[in-house]
Order: structure tokens, then sequence, then C-alpha cells
């Protein structure tokens, strides 16, 4: 049996009917949903041991209604592949964005952030500084624009020392379903973090000039209204600045990697990430 | 009035409620008695005063200048940045 035959399986043993429907999100993770039923088969990059520590913490109470709980709370093996099931929802729709949950998937982060540790299983480092790191290693061109992402991630100042928090590490609007309420999805990168780099990524599309400011201030406003402990007090971007640098990098590194995989040049969206890579770079210099 | 040092004329500005005499030739200034400790003391009271509030926190200093042309980010990379790790 091939791999997406025995997710289809697994997905039925689980109670999914229906025919089998494929996500690919990710050219190194599989996910096949039946009916009710999702079954994932994570990358074979992550970490077994530190993924069931991820999703025991999300099966665990203190994240009931911020998380998506599993239906098992183990990880399986199929194929060689670390596999876990959860329960289907609803995603965000992507054709009505001017209905886009911002202030739920906000307050969602604000109430995961505000989970003590202490009633949680030990948990790895969250993925987030991981993730960038990988995204600027894959590129390894000469172009004038992938030298430029390189630099622009090179002079990224160190991270003040912050106690970490609980972050989920990977957070965008395809994180989000909605089942009674809305909840956040992909354990993945689950961990000890900073738990600003939730917000990075929507910082990031902001500072590009992507993200109108409208939905932004209601993300924002609605993280802070919620009493989100990641920005602490006062100018917002203090603690914003450098964790939406890296995911500016890292999203125009991502970037790069599929225009030139497809064999083409970068769109206006993406492009707006390489300007602002150029800004970042011009600011690194003025300082130095 | 004449410049005292190279006899030009010399014309009375006010500001903020300081009379200063500059000569137009030399661009020399002149002050009355007590202009000085006025300056001095006004110098003293902008450098006690609170520093200004930040601006309000509209976004970084490398951020885009935002003109509000997102309607057209209707692409499908944009959706798909939205919605994809």
């Amino acid at each position: 049996m091939t791999l997406e035959e025995q997710l289809s399986t697994l997905a039925e043993r689980y109670g999914g009917r229906g025919e089998p429907e494929w996500a690919v999100t990710r050219t190194d993770v599989l996910v096949v949903r039946r009916g009710e039923v999702v079954v994932k088969a994570h990358s074979q990059r992550d970490d077994p041991a530190e993924l069931a520590l991820r999703v025991r913490a999300a099966a665990s109470a203190p994240l009931h209604g911020l998380m998506l709980a599993p239906l098992c709370e183990e990880v399986l093996r199929v194929a060689g592949r670390a596999v876990t099931v959860w329960p289907a929802g609803r995603p965000v729709s992507p054709d009505d964005l001017a209905a886009a949950p911002w202030e739920e998937g906000a307050r969602l982060l604000a109430g995961l952030h505000a989970v003590p540790l202490t009633v949680l299983p030990p948990l790895p480092a969250a993925g987030g500084p991981a993730r960038a790191a990988r995204a600027v290693a894959r590129l390894t061109g000469q172009s004038a624009q992938e030298r430029l992402v390189r630099q622009a991630y090179a002079g990224l100042p160190e991270p003040q020392p912050l106690p970490g928090l609980l972050t989920h590490g990977d957070w965008h609007l395809g994180q989000l379903v909605r089942r009674d309420r809305w909840l956040l999805i992909d354990v993945d990168d689950l961990g000890v973090g900073d738990p600003a780099w939730d917000l990075a990524r929507p910082a990031a599309w902001y500072a590009a000039g992507l993200l109108d400011p409208r939905s932004w201030e209601r993300f924002l406003g609605a993280y802070l209204a919620a009493g989100g402990p990641a920005l602490g007090e006062g100018d917002p971007w203090r603690r914003l600045d450098l964790p939406a640098r890296t995911l500016t990098v890292q999203l125009a590194a991502l970037a790069l990697d599929r225009a030139k995989r497809e064999g083409r040049e970068l769109d206006e969206t993406e492009q707006s990430l390489i300007e602002a890579c150029g800004r970042i770079v011009g600011l690194q210099r003025s300082l130095r | 009035m004449q410049c005292p040092k190279c006899r030009g004329n010399m014309r009375t500005y006010e500001r903020n409620g300081v009379h200063i005499e500059q000569c137009d030739n030399c661009r020399g200034i002149f002050l009355d008695y007590g202009e000085l400790e006025t300056l001095t003391r006004m110098e003293a009271q902008w450098h006690a005063a609170p520093p200004p509030p930040p601006p309000a926190a509209h976004g970084p200093g490398w951020g885009a200048p935002h003109g509000g042309h997102y309607g057209h980010h209707r692409q499908r990379s944009w959706v798909n940045m939205l919605f994809s790790s």
C-alpha cells in the first residue's frame, strides 16, 4: 500500500467517511481529509519525540478552547512517517478576506501566550527562528535579490533574552479552523519561545505594504485588548521589530525559492518583500 | 540704531517676547539688558520639558510608505501567503 492509501485507511479507522481529499500544504507534508477526520503525515524533518510532546500539549486541558485537540493523543508511524489524527474543521475562506477572523486569531494567540508553561507537559523550543534560518539557508544562488535577502538576514541583531512563553511558532490565517468556535491548528512548531513571533508574520505583511492598515489594526488591537503578553507596554513595534524583520526575510527567501523552482520572475506581491529587505538593509547600514 | 561693530543699520525683531536687534550688514546681534537671561531661561525650560510622546506606533522605520493601494493585491500569491507557512 502506498503512503496515501495507508493514510486514507487510517482516516477511515477513526470514523472518516467519504472520498479522501488531499491537501498539499507543503511538499514535505501530506494531509488527507475524509469527512470529519483529518490525517497528517508530518515532515521527515520533524523530530517524532518533540512532535509527541506537542501533540500531548494540544490534547491537554489548558489548551482546550484555544487549540484543536487531536483525536489520537499518540503520534502514529505509517510507512516510516510520523502521523497524527485530528477532527476536521472549516478553514478561513480565501474568497472573502474582508471577513477574515483577524480578531479571533489574535484573541486565540493572546490566550495561548498566557497559558503558564507549568500546567503543560514539557515542550521543546518554538519553531519560528529555526524556520527563518532554514528558509535563508536554502537560498544559495548569487542573484542580486538573493544576496540582498542573505545580507538582510546576516545584519539582524541578536534577540534580547526574554522569558519564554507558550508560542504557536508558525501563525497565519491557514492556522485557524472553525468548529463550534475558531481554534488554532498545527502543533508542528508549538513550543517555548518569544510570542511576538506569532504576530510577526502579519506585522511583516503590514510593513511590506501588503496587509492593509485596517486589518493590521484589527489584529493588533484585538491582541492587546485581550491582554496578550507578547508586546509589553508602550510602542508595540519595540518587541515586534526584530521578529517582523526576520519574517520579512523568511518570506522573501521563500518567494525567491518558489519563483526559481517555477522558472519565473517575482510577481508584485513577492517584489514587495524584496523591497522591504532593501529597506531593512538600508536601515542596518545607516545604524552602523 | 547703528551697529556698534560695523556701523551698519540694525533692525529690530521680536522672537517669543524677546527683542533682538540684528545688523543688516554683519548679521551681528545686540541684546538689551535682561534679554540674555530671558533666552537662557527659555532654553532651560525647553530642555526640562517632558519629551514629546512617541509618534503613534504606525510601523517600523523600514516599513513601506502606506499609500492605500492594497486593493490590487488580489493576486493569487498574496492570498497563498496569507494561508501558508
